[in-house]
């Protein structure tokens, strides 16, 4: 393989890895706001992800850094093109980011309130944004002879990459509310497993018809394949959740989510952002890509540094194995002002 | 277009308002880790419940801290792409790899070992909880070093060579790129200035309680790690900023000329303590000189000369062209003189604190205090501080605790915006490193979002900061004092059936 190649794997992986992890951790925000029916419900769903979303983040800060060295040019078009997007998608990162620290920090209704419309919104809106950004990348938007985005936010609003955000948002929250079922105990779990069953029906259609739109505008049909094991991952999901095999339907959910994203990517090969101005003024991979030196020094440095990463996240996933209910929930504790002046 | 709302200066004022603010929360991330870290090693080592104490007190407003840093950290990895496109595709290939290794190894080691410390104290048994708040530590500072090594290349670019063909920078040498004197010795300042940062905000909080005789055993402990910090530290910042400075006379001569209002080339060049100029005429109007001094500061003697502004701006122009190369002078050479000052002020600060609260060297019988008592300022072996004086030295103590950070983002002002017109020095002008695309209203758009998050933001933090600060640290749980002696496992506490109910105990800590 050469190693352009490589790289535009290991990009599509590094996405992968993204969307999968936090796609649930998104999930869970989304349905802080539906799912839980309290407080004390709202704060078992954040801690079921409390000490992983930080590391499941840096997924995509290594994504986008391996675009910056592997394709410059892709990261060139790809974040100044879509600007506005990425803004928003950068409020809702900071939003939440501090949300998670800093809700519990207060004890005042008010506060935790305001941090949990924060997390509420901010994933909800991050989760539809991601959708539309990787529709409009893989359908093509309009790239200038010089490789630079030359549209405007209507251009990124087309029917298609809408149903995009929606495709998003809803395989993110199916995923996080089978994460939720398996990672829960008490009512809250027996609530998350039923409406896993009833976005698993709709949002699967959705994603279905989503991929099936993609691969019929496609230029191949080397998609084809990720379409078929979508359908059967979602199907496994459906099954094994009514089943109540917890681990199975999150696994099957995982897949799910891999399999959209390794459709984009199929699709997208060889290039990297098509044109739809001008077929010869798309990127492709051969042409963005970085010198071989600095594909193979960073061949190395991946090589070696995976593996390890993956050892040490899905360590701290077996630490924090066990399931959480409201009666796990640790006494809140604040600074001493909070119980009069300190002695 | 009027140069004020040309997308070049938009883009930079965004550039300069995020990067200064996420420095904000940099150094004292990058030192407390290592603080916190070596008072969870003493309470580890010694079981002593003061340095627990001070562990929880202390992680918790590293925690508020790093939360901040993280967050404002994304903004930075993404503005490269998003308003310097042109910058990134004629740097990616040398810049982006620095960046990747930076995500894969540091970034993935600091954000999974943080969420093992904060939710692990009822997890893990003592010693590996400590080997993940060192992980931390071990993981920013190594982020540091990659992203220090981008930077410094962009200050000094080696180990690479311009592609005809396509017109863009190639890495040719990773291992210069990441060895480079320049990468070294920034990154030597840079972590020594955020000790610096973290040992003043160490001592500023601690004399406030101690003023206040507060939370004393613990208080006094943190103020003896903050000075010692701070001593060493700004000994070693100094150290390290004379060795870049003596660098930077070589590789921006501009710079540091700005850096001195130094317009004439002369030997021995003297150091300005004072100046105002004349930007358009080209020389001072006022200057208060020490003669020789910049000499030595350039050149290890008093004689040396080094060149001066206008004689530069003369060499660059036959080098590169015609065009002005001179920064915004008053800008570099006051940033300049606000980082030293505030950092010597700081220092001066600590030093003071170290000779005052020592405990036995050179101070009589009768002043020595015990372990939970406030420290009793002697100036002399027999000659305390009086109480008035004494209470000002605290007081001052916390009213300069932020001087290195002060410092430390004057300093980054001084080095970015003294390279100017270059992005990266010799090689790329700032103005052709925007993204074209992008029109002006988004990076208004941007430029006022970014400015009015930060600026909500800001308020909320140092609220938080100010009332877990001032509230102290907390009262030990009996889940604290014992830990699980394995993974996952029950308190180690004494008596039978330990395993009991043991899946309903609640967590020592949860958001």
């Amino acid at each position: 393989m050469e190693l352009h190649t490589l790289w535009f794997v290991v990009i599509a992986v590094l996405w992968v890895g993204y969307f999968f992890l936090e796609g649930f951790d998104f999930g869970i925000g989304v349905l802080t706001g539906t799912l839980a029916r309290d407080r004390a419900e709202r704060r078992v769903l954040i801690n079921t992800i409390g000490p992983v979303w930080d590391g499941n983040e840096v997924w995509l800060l290594t994504a986008a850094g391996a675009t910056f060295a592997a394709f410059p040019d892709w990261y060139a078009t790809l974040f100044s093109g879509f600007y506005l997007p990425l803004l928003l998608i950068l409020v809702c990162l900071i939003v939440r980011g501090v949300a998670f620290e800093y809700r519990a920090k207060r004890p005042e209704e008010r506060w935790q309130r305001r941090w949990e419309h924060a997390i509420l919104w901010s994933s909800l809106t991050v989760s539809v944004l991601w959708g539309v950004l990787f529709a409009n990348m893989v359908r093509g938007v309009p790239i200038d002879a010089e490789g630079e985005f030359a549209g405007d936010l209507g251009d990124l609003l087309s029917p298609y990459a809408l149903l995009g955000g929606a495709v998003s948002l809803a395989l993110f929250t199916l995923h996080g509310a089978l994460f939720a079922a398996l990672k829960t105990v008490g009512e809250i779990r027996e609530r998350a497993r039923r409406l896993a069953g009833r976005l698993g029906w709709g949002g699967g259609a959705l994603t279905v018809g989503f991929l099936g739109w993609t691969l019929a505008e496609a230029e191949h049909g080397r998609g084809a394949p990720a379409l078929v094991v979508a359908v059967l991952a979602l199907l496994g999901a459906l099954v094994a959740n009514a089943r109540g095999r917890e681990g199975w339907a999150f696994l099957s959910s995982g897949v799910l989510v891999v399999a959209v994203v390794a459709l984009w990517f199929l699709t997208l090969y060889p290039q990297l952002m098509p044109s739809s101005l001008d077929p010869a003024w798309s990127l492709t991979a051969a042409e963005s890509a970085s010198s071989p030196y600095t594909l193979r020094i960073m061949t190395w440095c991946a090589a070696f540094a995976t593996p390890v990463v993956l050892l040490y996240q899905g360590w701290t996933y077996w630490v924090f194995r066990k399931r959480i209910g409201t009666h796990h929930l640790a006494p809140a504790a604040h600074g001493a002002a909070d119980t009069g002046t300190p002695a | 277009m009027e140069l004020a709302l040309a997308p070049e200066t938009l883009a930079r004022w965004q550039f300069g308002i995020t990067t200064v603010y996420h420095f904000l929360f940099v150094p004292l991330t990058l030192s407390l880790a290592s603080l916190t870290a070596g008072l969870q090693t003493a309470w580890v080592r010694t079981g002593k419940e003061k340095y627990l104490r001070a562990t929880k007190f202390w992680g918790k407003l590293f925690l508020i801290n790093i939360a901040m840093g993280v967050v404002t950290g994304i903004v930075q990895e993404f503005q490269f792409g998003m308003n310097w496109s042109d910058y990134s595709r004629f740097v990616g290939d040398v810049f982006g790899a620095p960046l990747a290794f930076e995500a894969l190894i540091a970034f993935f080691f600091e954000s999974t070992f943080i969420g093992l410390w904060i939710f692990g104290w009822d997890k893990l048994p003592p010693k590996l909880h400590l080997a993940t708040i060192w992980a931390v530590a071990v993981g920013s500072v190594l982020s540091a070093y990659f992203i220090l090594a981008a930077n410094s290349w962009m200050q000094h670019p080696v180990g690479y060579r311009v592609d005809e063909e396509t017109g863009r920078a190639e890495l040719t040498d990773i291992v210069r790129v990441l060895t480079q004197n320049t990468a070294v010795a920034q990154f030597a300042h840079t972590i020594t200035a955020a000790f610096l940062v973290g040992g003043a905000f160490l001592v500023g909080i601690s004399a406030y309680h101690l003023l206040r005789r507060r939370h004393v055993a613990v208080m006094r402990t943190s103020l003896r790690l903050g000075l010692v910090t701070m001593v060493v530290a700004g000994a070693l910042t100094a150290f390290s900023g004379d060795r870049l400075g003596k660098i930077m006379y070589e590789q921006q001569p501009m710079k540091m000329a700005a850096a001195e209002a130094l317009w004439e080339t002369e030997a021995p060049a003297p150091f300005s303590l004072f100046a105002v100029g004349d930007v358009d005429a080209g020389h001072n109007v006022v200057s208060v000189e020490v003669p020789g001094l910049l000499s030595f500061l350039a050149h290890d003697n008093f004689s040396d000369p080094v060149p001066g502004i206008n004689d530069t701006n003369e060499e660059l122009r036959e080098a590169y062209g015609p065009g002005d190369y001179r920064p915004n002078i008053p800008l570099a050479y006051w940033s300049f003189r606000w980082m030293i000052g505030f950092g010597m002020a700081s220092v001066a600060v600590g030093a003071a604190g170290l000779w005052l609260t020592r405990r036995r060297f050179l101070l009589a019988e009768t002043l020595r205090t015990g372990e939970d008592e406030v420290p009793r300022l002697a100036l002399t072996r027999h000659l305390p501080l009086g109480p008035a004086l004494t209470r000002w030295y605290w007081r001052i103590a916390t009213l300069t605790m932020l001087f290195p950070l002060v410092a430390s983002s004057w300093g980054w002002i001084f080095t970015e915006t003294g390279r100017q017109p270059w992005v990266v020095y010799g090689v790329l002008e700032t103005a052709d490193a925007v993204s074209p695309g992008v029109s002006t209203s988004e990076v208004i758009t941007s430029l006022v979002v970014f400015t009015a998050l930060y600026g909500l933001l800001a308020v909320i933090e140092v609220r938080l900061i100010v009332r877990y600060a001032k509230a102290g640290p907390p009262e030990l749980t009996e889940a604290d004092r014992h830990p699980p002696t394995r993974i996952g496992g029950p308190p180690s506490l004494p008596g039978p059936r330990q395993d009991a109910g043991s899946e309903d105990r609640p967590m020592a800590f949860s958001y």
